[in-house]
């Protein structure tokens, strides 16, 4: 996989809030038809390291390469117009407005001809169902539905659909299981491989070992905004993973001390550490 | 096993589904259906206690269609900056600034009407500029930006009334093509009227039916996901800010050729005027949620109670008082269809 070209590559970023350090000199790179999951604990700096793939942010130091030249995302839109989609961990989705509005949010499709250009509704409901459906939402039939009636995982994979849709090089997906049901994971995993195969890069960030297992080609461990661990499938065990996942403490371990805990305090687990 | 459920509760719904359209259901989902209920109530009210006192008749028509077509044209822009998640209260101060610089332009430097009207439009447009930079380039709430903006142009236009003319109040003849065009009179009608009706089709047409129209309700849903979904979120609202602003001195330029005279004074009603039109029309305070022709309701309603209630029975002195108590009401209702709007196809489904 390290001869594919990257798509995109993040060269000694640093990011910084003012005062506050949350990305350290990272380093990674992504290429076509490749899923690479970005592991780590809360609070890690994932989410912000997506965000400056996405244009939400722009690196404090370091340089984003796209096709290997250098490039600033000015905006949001700036990396959709790359062809870089993105589900952001939270939000994505407006409660009182329509599922066929949600779905095509800053890409409408119109039609007539200016200046009577209007909302091409029909066309937005249309596509919008039939995506979601695609991520195994049957439930889902009428795009005119105001998404605040949705489900929590059928919001989110309102908004994973959309991304697929428009993603036309790098779909990044920011923990996009979290909030669905095994059947619907499923299709999410399904789905990111379809991406792959069409040749997108996927950058993919979940807190399930199983989830990250069953579609990464590339792992890299964030561990308090620097990147701990970087190695490809095959390489470590899921064991030594989820370790890593963990922060570097080992689960198993952690793991004995609850049970050791709960055992000699008659079934209750240990009191937070801090 | 859940998967089964689901399903087979999918096939029974696709089989029910072919009623989308138009229906009496979708009426009650929709932002204006409290507002246009609300106006009935009141304009049924009103005819049966005005029907002897000449309410139904064309003065009395005239009088609230006039005084509704003024605070509607400002309501439905400042109803578009609430759907936005943002307030607008300056125009207060943008309406008596447009009129003294068409008087100051047009009357006392004598240049062409078009001078003064096109003087009075660029004043709004810049007042709305600032109110919308600021906004967008800091994190002090709308409200308190508008406050400022109507205070200081409040200021602003007195002062300069006194540095150029020497007065707070002044006049203007406009010619008479330009007369009629702004402020003539159809069967009592003022011009403003038929402007305001123009103004009503484009405002909807905007919101409701253009592409931009969705970036609008995004920026109230979620200002912060609308960014990430690529919407230029400070362009979209310094761009409403000048629109409410524009509306505004446009509503001024048809007062002071419509009246012939303009003042420097600040005008607070105005402020609570298209606030509560807005509110009653079914826009929801925190933002997201709205529709144009639920604020036509509002302005209608508001303008019924609070100019024709001398041509019905009803005690003048109480017209505060239905205004108070219809706005709870308005609110109350606004929440249910609300909830009516985003639950109906989990009622559907039995
Ligand atoms: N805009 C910001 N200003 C200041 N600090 C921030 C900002 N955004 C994130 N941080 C800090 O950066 C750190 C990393 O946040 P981030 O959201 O990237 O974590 P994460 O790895 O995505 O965590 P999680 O798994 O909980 O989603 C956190 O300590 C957070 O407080
Ligand atoms: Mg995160």
């Amino acid at each position: 996989m390290s001869d594919v070209k990257p798509v995109l590559e993040l060269r000694n970023v640093d990011k910084s809030f003012g005062p506050i350090d949350v990305l350290h000199d990272i380093s990674l790179k992504v290429g076509a038809g490749e899923v690479l999951c970005l592991l780590g604990d809360n609070g890690a700096g994932k989410s912000t390291l997506i965000k400056l793939m996405s244009g939400v942010y722009q690196p404090t130091r370091g340089d984003i390469m796209m096709d290997g030249e250098k490039i600033t995302f000015i905006s949001p839109r700036d990396a959709q117009e790359r062809g870089i989609a993105t589900v952001h961990q939270f939000g994505g989705t407006y409660p009182l407005m329509s599922i066929g509005r949600n779905f095509f949010m800053g890409a409408e499709p119109t039609k007539g001809v200016w200046p009577l250009k209007v909302f091409d509704r029909k066309t937005a409901n249309r596509i919008a169902v039939e995506e979601v459906q695609k991520m195994g939402i049957t439930r889902i039939t009428d795009g005119d539905r105001l998404v605040g009636g949705l489900s929590g995982g059928e919001r989110q994979s309102l908004a994973i659909a959309r991304a697929v849709y428009f993603g036309a090089r790098v779909l990044i997906l920011d923990e996009p299981t979290a909030a669905l049901g095994v059947k619907q994971a499923a299709h999410v995993l399904r789905i990111v491989n379809q991406a792959k195969r069409r040749g997108l890069a996927v950058i993919f960030i979940t807190h399930q070992v199983m989830h990250a297992m069953a579609v990464g080609d590339h792992f890299a461990v964030l561990i308090r905004g620097a990147v701990a661990a970087d190695f490809h499938k095959g390489e470590k065990t899921r064991e030594q993973i989820a370790d890593l996942m963990a922060g570097g403490e080992s689960m198993a371990e952690l793991e004995a001390n609850i049970e050791g805990y709960m055992e000699t305090h008659g079934g209750q687990p240990p009191p937070p550490a801090h | 096993m859940t998967e089964t459920t689901t399903n087979s509760g999918s096939a029974l719904e696709t089989k029910l589904e072919p009623t989308a359209g138009f229906s009496i259901k979708a009426f009650f989902r929709s932002p204006a259906a409290g507002a246009f209920m609300g106006f009935v109530a009141v304009f049924v009210l009103f005819s049966i206690f005005g029907y002897d006192r000449n309410f139904l008749s064309v003065p009395g028509m005239t009088t609230w269609m006039n005084f509704a077509s003024i605070i509607g044209m400002i309501a439905i822009p400042v109803g578009f900056l609430m759907i936005a998640g943002e307030l607008d209260i300056s125009t207060g101060a943008v309406v008596p600034a447009s009129t003294m610089t068409v008087a100051i332009v047009s009357q006392h430097y004598e240049m062409p009407v078009m001078v003064g009207i096109a003087a009075a439009l660029a004043v709004g447009a810049l007042i709305g500029f600032i109110n919308g930079f600021i906004v967008t380039r800091t994190r002090v709430p709308s409200f308190i930006v508008t406050l400022a903006t109507l205070f200081a142009v409040a200021g602003i236009t007195l002062y300069l009334s006194i540095f150029f003319i020497n007065n707070t109040n002044s006049f203007y003849h406009a010619p008479d093509w330009a007369k009629s065009l702004f402020g003539g009179k159809v069967f009592g009608f003022n011009s403003s009227v038929f402007w305001w009706l123009g103004m009503i089709a484009g405002f909807i047409f905007f919101l409701h039916y253009s592409p931009k129209g969705s970036w609008v309700f995004a920026l109230g849903g979620d200002q912060e996901s609308a960014r990430n979904a690529g919407i230029p979120v400070r362009k979209m609202k310094i761009g409403l800010f000048m629109l409410c602003s524009t509306s505004a001195a446009f509503a001024g330029v048809l007062q002071v050729i419509t009246f012939n005279s303009a003042t420097s004074q600040a005008n607070f009603g105005l402020i609570f005027n298209t606030i509560i039109s807005v509110v009653v029309g079914g826009v929801l305070l925190t933002g997201g949620f709205g529709t144009v022709m639920g604020i036509v309701f509002g302005v209608l309603t508001l303008s019924i109670v609070t100019q024709a209630i001398g041509f019905t029975q009803i005690d003048r002195n109480l017209s505060f008082l239905i205004i108070g108590v219809m706005l709870l009401i308005a609110v109350l209702l606004n929440d249910t269809f609300r909830q009516l709007a985003t639950s109906w196809s989990t009622a559907k489904k039995k």
